[in-house]
């Protein structure tokens, strides 16, 4: 009897096996496809394309479906696929935590004897191994997406690798305009945000978010007291079960606490999937996600919009260069392309309205996004102080890339760890 | 020719589980062959591959003949991803303060490594000695208390200047790190192998050729019976505990100071748990542990490549280690079962 229900159980654990085999393939039939529509995109266009030929490594720091950051660098790769018919050679959760025993070193190494010609490594956590990398492979053109060591004004240039460039989004803006659609909806005037780490790009995108909301707070007419902005920073981009805090555990934590709108500052979507369970539940909330154009898909109902980036015109700018043997190094911090902020094909930053914003949120959004752009609203001008009330622009001072890269501190009026101390 | 009989089973359950295993790629519609040889492409297929291979083999060396003295000893000794926690931390500690040449810093890791792991075993030890607590629950326990004190000092006291991130302290200056040896264009992991090698020739050589190692075993065979021949039984457990703690510990310091070059919330890379598989399919024989760990992690490294060349979840070399393990598991108990029915039958008659 007991041997029975031993080999009861190993069946069970077998057949556990075939469905986690199961789950694997339906990635790797994704993949083929892509595969296929990269065959088909040469078959269609006469001319040999350019990039025929052309290999690139993409390094994701997450899933390549994770409906946000990863998945955004993941989509770039396809653009380039597409417009230009080279391969793209990708390896998605590169971290420490679910690749104990790769390094980014190793990857690049792997990529580049499959013939890569080119590398994007695209997480702020890969510093150290795509800089190791660069200088051992100094002849093999590099991009450390969001990084600064290529900018000679930065804090952390890195003369000594002239093949490693950085491209990054100026997401201060998308993330003015989701503080603009949290403030313009917010029946409390109670918001929160999902941090991942802190670090100066973190702190330069919760400052963004606090900057928007003000501004479109304030122009409803509503008393700037009564408008508060709340960080958690989980530890890092996504959840690592016993290592970060859980995303559903602090976004709950928020709106217990009595916040209506929570904006996601991290690569995943819990905020918008817890938001949409507490609305189910009958709850008047809401959510901003982050990173990526099809992020609302998760809960459409409570989505106000998301600010995305779109890496695939960048990428391929930097692709087409190395193909052509025109590639320079360069640090590019790149905004909108403000006569269609939406377009695929030549816009960096985008922001997609979602189900939940209001016909007049969306008129006074889209007022915003205008002034955004034509300059008439211009956020990052002095009087602004830091959390701990020291001066970060002084007044009718405009902040530069340097100032506004590099924010030491949350501005004040922002509830939440600021600095590592 | 008991060894033969033991021998079979194991070979014909391994071949049944490289037989599922194909199964699973067909399954998964992945060319099997081509799946398989990129296992062992991605391990050893160049002089890159291969030194990454034994890389991830020493601290796995390390943990797993740890895990074989406390295992001769009786003890199922859950803790040692905990330990090798511990070392990695203390190791660390040792690289971002003490001064010097790499001569005086590199020796200083690795004894710091394994004093945190010996410390961190010994406490699980106490526990049971002194406390009555199973050594799987204070074990597993403390597995989770050094996971935590990990994380707490990347993101904590050993941050990087202006972030608070549990992606890593800052790489240690080279003279902390574990020197490599140059030739075919990359640097072998010497030191760290040696160590693996050692340490398994040490577990050997103690439990098949001393009197520490006969007494260990018969406290570990029968406890009871061996307190009352005179063995001073929790002296002898508490000596499994440290020494085992001590070898996972420098398995810890392989990882921060050969491998990532700084502290990492997951620097034990799992070898703790898979140590556990290891030592169970070795039999807890020093001897086997060392062929099976480098098959072990050679499937692990290479794994990569299905992901990379055919888009499979590498997962899938997680899911192949699981299977093997079973199947032998599975195999072992079917012959045992089988010796004692026809055992049985014969005397009926």
């Amino acid at each position: 009897m007991r041997q029975g229900k031993r080999s009861v159980r190993l069946l069970m654990l077998l057949v556990v096996f075939a469905l986690v085999a199961a789950a694997c393939s339906s990635s790797s039939e994704e993949t083929t496809t892509t595969a296929a529509g990269g065959d088909e995109g040469t078959t269609t266009t006469e001319a040999a394309m350019p990039g025929e030929g052309f290999k690139f490594g993409m390094i994701l720091v997450g899933p390549e479906n994770d409906r946000g950051w990863s998945q955004a660098h993941y989509e770039a790769g396809k653009y380039i696929e597409e417009m230009t018919g080279a391969e793209m050679i990708s390896l998605d959760t590169v971290n420490p935590a679910d690749r104990p025993e790769t390094s980014v070193e190793q990857v690049v190494s792997d990529m580049i004897d499959q013939g890569a010609q080119l590398i994007f490594a695209t997480s702020d956590d890969m510093k150290d191994g795509i800089e190791a990398a660069a200088a051992e492979h100094p002849d093999v053109p590099m991009i450390w997406s969001s990084g600064d060591s290529a900018w000679e004004e930065g804090e952390a240039y890195r003369a000594d690798l002239p093949n490693l460039g950085n491209i990054m989004g100026k997401m201060t803006i998308g993330k003015a305009i989701a503080g603009c659609a949290a403030a313009l909806t917010s029946e409390t005037g109670n918001l929160a945000y999902v941090g991942p780490l802190i670090n100066d790009e973190t702190r330069r995108l919760v400052s963004s978010v606090y900057l928007g909301a003000k501004n479109c707070w304030e122009k409803a007419g509503n008393d700037p007291a009564d408008l508060n902005l709340e960080v958690n920073w989980i530890g890092f981009w996504f959840n690592i079960p016993g290592v970060t805090l859980d995303p559903t555990e602090v976004t709950n934590a928020f709106f217990d606490g009595g916040a209506d709108v929570v904006l996601s500052g991290i690569d995943t979507t819990e905020a918008l999937v817890v938001a949409g369970q507490r609305a189910a539940a009958g709850e008047k909330v809401w959510a901003i996600p982050y990173d990526f154009e099809g992020a609302c898909s998760e809960a459409p109902e409570v989505c106000l919009g998301v600010p995305y980036f779109n890496w695939g015109p960048a990428y391929l700018d930097v692709a087409a260069s190395v193909m052509n043997g025109t590639y320079e190094r360069q640090f590019q911090w790149i905004g909108p392309d403000w006569t269609d902020i939406n377009n695929p094909d030549t816009s960096m930053i985008g922001w997609v309205n979602g189900d939940a914003l209001s016909d007049d949120a969306a008129a006074a959004l889209d007022e915003f996004i205008a002034g955004l752009g034509d300059g008439s609203i211009d956020l990052f001008v002095g009087p602004l102080n830091y959390q701990d009330g020291s001066t970060f622009l002084a007044d009718g001072e405009k902040g530069t890339d340097v100032q506004i890269w590099y924010m030491k501190q949350l501005l004040e009026g922002i509830e939440g760890a600021s600095s590592s101390g | 020719m008991t060894r033969l009989r033991l021998a079979v089973p194991t070979l014909v359950s391994l071949f049944a589980a490289l037989v599922f295993g194909v199964l699973l790629l067909l399954v998964v519609g992945a060319p099997p062959f081509e799946a398989l040889s990129l296992l062992v492409e991605g391990s050893f297929g160049s002089a890159s591959k291969i030194s990454a291979t034994l890389l991830a083999w020493s601290p796995l060396l390390l943990a797993s003949a740890g895990l074989v003295i406390t295992f001769a000893a009786g003890l199922w000794n859950i803790g040692v991803e905990g330990q090798v926690i511990m070392g990695a931390i203390a190791a660390s500690w040792v690289a971002r303060v003490v001064p010097g040449p790499g001569w005086v810093v590199v020796p200083g890791t690795i004894l710091a490594g394994a004093i945190g792991g010996a410390v961190w075993a010994l406490l699980a030890g106490f526990l049971k000695t002194h406390g009555g607590v199973h050594e799987i629950f204070g074990g597993l326990g403390l597995d989770f208390v050094a996971a935590g004190i990990a994380t707490y000092l990347v993101i904590g006291p050993w941050k990087r200047a202006g972030v608070a991130s549990t992606s890593g302290t800052d790489i240690f200056r080279q003279e902390a790190w574990m020197p490599e040896f140059q030739a075919f264009g990359v640097g072998w992991p010497v030191v760290p192998v040696l160590l693996g090698l050692a340490s398994v020739a040490l577990v050997w050589v103690l439990l098949r050729g001393t009197l520490f190692g006969l007494r260990l075993k018969s406290v570990g065979n029968n406890s009871y019976s061996s307190f009352l021949l005179g063995i001073p039984t929790n002296r002898y457990l508490l000596g499994a505990f440290a020494l085992g703690g001590a070898l996972a510990g420098i398995a810890g310091t392989v990882q921060v100071t050969a491998f990532h070059h700084k502290l990492v919330p997951a620097i034990s890379g799992g070898y703790g748990f898979l140590a556990i598989l290891v030592v169970l399919l070795a039999g807890f024989s020093a001897a086997l542990v060392a062929p099976i760990a480098l098959f072990f992690v050679a499937i692990s490294v290479g794994s990569t490549q299905l992901d990379l060349r055919l888009g499979l979840d590498s997962a899938f070399g997680g899911v192949l280690q699981g299977v093997i393990v079973l199947f032998v598991m599975f195999g072992g108990a079917f012959a045992a079962r089988r010796a004692s029915w026809s055992r049985s039958t014969q005397e009926e008659p």
